[in-house]
């Protein structure tokens, strides 16, 4: 039997073939969230406590990117050997947010560029000995 | 003029190093120096501000009284500041609001710190609420990240280069090659640099700063009381220690996200141009009075953005002054006279403490072959990691 797949982390994120990010909009001011707000509202002109959930574009352009070639240390779980990875800082044009995340596994860093397009998708970032856990990363939009 | 000046009576540091001893004897030798410097005995101090570090323990927790326990009880208050790489700011701005509040008339900052090897982790444990735990968890996102996501970004928005981030390592080692509190002293070529295991790209190992041990130490003191003791003392003639005005809309350490600007537009300055601003415009001066700065080059690339950042040139324009050598010693306004965090490494509550010791020495005419001609007035600037500003200008 194969290992389970749960998400890294519980209410961040959608799966699916069209996954999002789990975001919050103030139910006064309307601004965004992510994480999602679940306290006071950020925006210092508006006292609200309420918020919707609400799934974040899931399309951004590329800011700016980076190969990593060391191990960081924990709680990152490597995988053994160390792979290098890839982590873009993407734009989401309606929400006016930059959210970083490792580009999609496959992906050559020679191959990004600023203002690029890319979309969400969910995919594993390390597995234990039951389960394979997953986290939104960046993919190039096919052109 | 600024009405909130106070006088930098005596500095001193510790030399950086890996030396694996206990923080208290680095900040303990910092703090002698700088009593020596300023002519005063210890128990002439009032007020002991400490700068935090938080990976020695409850002494690290509780700086202020850790030292002034070390130093002998004989009454002084303490305060301990903690704003991760700004604290020796924030440790100065404590001390200087006693001593414009008329509470005391002199004051000893000190931060001193024992550091790990390798790349700066989180706290242990499983922490899911925690941004600075989550962000190594979910995506592997160390510190170099954020800066080698800063330099890529000059790269593509601005055009810089290898050779230009390569540069900056070069021009602050052969700064710090004379400086004797200086962990490294040692020459490098732009071929070395270049040749140096990439890290996170396009930054390589030699161009990201190391962890290190170290102390530095300065006394404030009102300027009635400095006019009884030294005559023409440098001061401290603007302190910021600004948070970022909502939307902050640069992506910073350790958050994985900025905030929304869709709602609320982003504000006129970035929250790294708005920390030099609030300190030129408490000493009513402004970049084109300063004769140096010193900036946190935690990466080569990110001394780039600081000379943006503290006004020395337009957004864009950094590289240009770079490859000018302007920002060499002999140019217009030397960066990183002391030889920046290239040469010392990053012991986080003594750093911005150790900028200002390095203006002072320059504002003295004390700095020996780094010596900055002519020096009247300099800058420092860095920033901590959740919102923390950093900004100290003196004058002659």
């Amino acid at each position: 039997m194969g290992k389970s797949v749960v998400p890294a982390i519980e209410g961040w994120f959608t799966s699916g073939a069209k996954p999002h990010l789990l975001g919050s909009q103030c139910k006064a001011c309307h601004t965004y969230s992510f994480p999602k707000e679940e306290m006071y509202c950020k925006n210092p002109e508006c006292e609200s406590q309420e918020f919707d959930e609400v799934p974040l574009s899931r399309t951004g352009k590329i800011w700016s990117f980076s190969e990593h070639f060391y191990q960081p240390p924990e709680p990152y779980i490597s995988p053994e050997p160390f792979e290098p990875y890839t982590i873009a800082a993407v734009e989401l044009d309606k929400e006016k947010m930059v959210i970083l995340g490792q580009v999609a596994a496959g992906v050559a860093s020679a191959d990004l560029a600023a203002g690029q397009e890319v979309e969400l998708v969910i995919e594993p970032i390390y597995e234990d000995d039951e389960k394979v856990h997953t986290v939104w990363k960046w993919k190039p939009v096919a052109s | 003029m600024s009405d909130k000046e106070v006088a930098v009576l005596g500095v001193g540091m510790h030399r950086w190093g890996k030396w694996g001893k206990n923080f208290v004897e680095y900040g303990l030798k910092a703090c002698r120096d700088a009593l020596d410097d300023a002519g005063l005995a210890w128990k002439d101090i009032q007020f002991v501000s400490g700068a935090e570090t938080i990976r020695n323990g409850y002494p690290g927790y509780v700086a202020g009284a850790t030292f002034a326990q070390a130093l002998g009880w004989q009454g002084a208050t303490v305060a301990t500041s903690y704003a991760a790489c700004a604290s020796g700011a924030t440790g100065i701005n404590a001390a200087r609001a006693q001593i414009l509040a008329g509470m005391v008339d002199v004051a000893l900052v000190v931060g001193a710190d024992t550091t790990p090897k390798g790349f700066l982790a989180p706290n242990p444990g499983e922490r899911w609420s925690d941004p600075d735990w989550l962000r190594f968890r979910l995506m592997g996102c160390s510190n170099p990240t954020y800066f080698a996501l800063y330099a890529r970004r000059r790269m593509e928005a601005y055009g810089a280069t290898e050779e230009d981030f390569a540069q900056v390592k070069v021009k602050n080692a052969k700064h710090g090659i004379t400086n004797e509190y200086a962990r490294y002293n040692k020459e490098f070529t732009m071929e070395q640099v270049l040749a140096s295991p990439m890290v996170a790209d396009p930054l390589r190992l030699f161009e990201i700063c190391a962890t290190s041990d170290g102390g530095a130490a300065v006394i404030l003191s009102s300027m009635e009381f400095a006019r009884k003791h030294k005559v023409d003392p440098v001061k401290v003639v603007g302190v910021s220690t600004v948070t970022p005005t909502y939307p902050q809309t640069t992506i910073e350490m350790p958050n994985i996200t900025t905030d929304s600007a869709a709602v609320v537009a982003a504000p006129v300055r970035d929250f790294k141009d708005s920390i030099a601003y609030a300190a030129y415009e408490e000493a009513g001066l402004g970049p084109e009075d300063m004769s140096l700065a010193e900036v946190y080059d935690l990466s080569s690339a990110l001394e780039l953005d600081w000379y943006e950042n503290i006004g020395l040139c337009k957004k864009g324009e950094a590289e240009e002054l770079l490859r000018k050598g302007e920002t060499a010693l002999g140019g217009r306004i030397p960066v990183n006279a002391s030889g920046g965090l290239a040469c010392f490494g990053e012991a986080v509550p003594a750093q911005a403490i150790a900028q200002v010791c390095e203006l002072v020495w320059q504002l003295r005419g004390q700095a020996g072959a780094r010596q900055v001609e002519g020096a009247s007035a300099g800058i420092t600037a860095n920033q901590g990691l959740f919102g923390h500003g950093s900004s100290v200008i003196c004058s002659k």
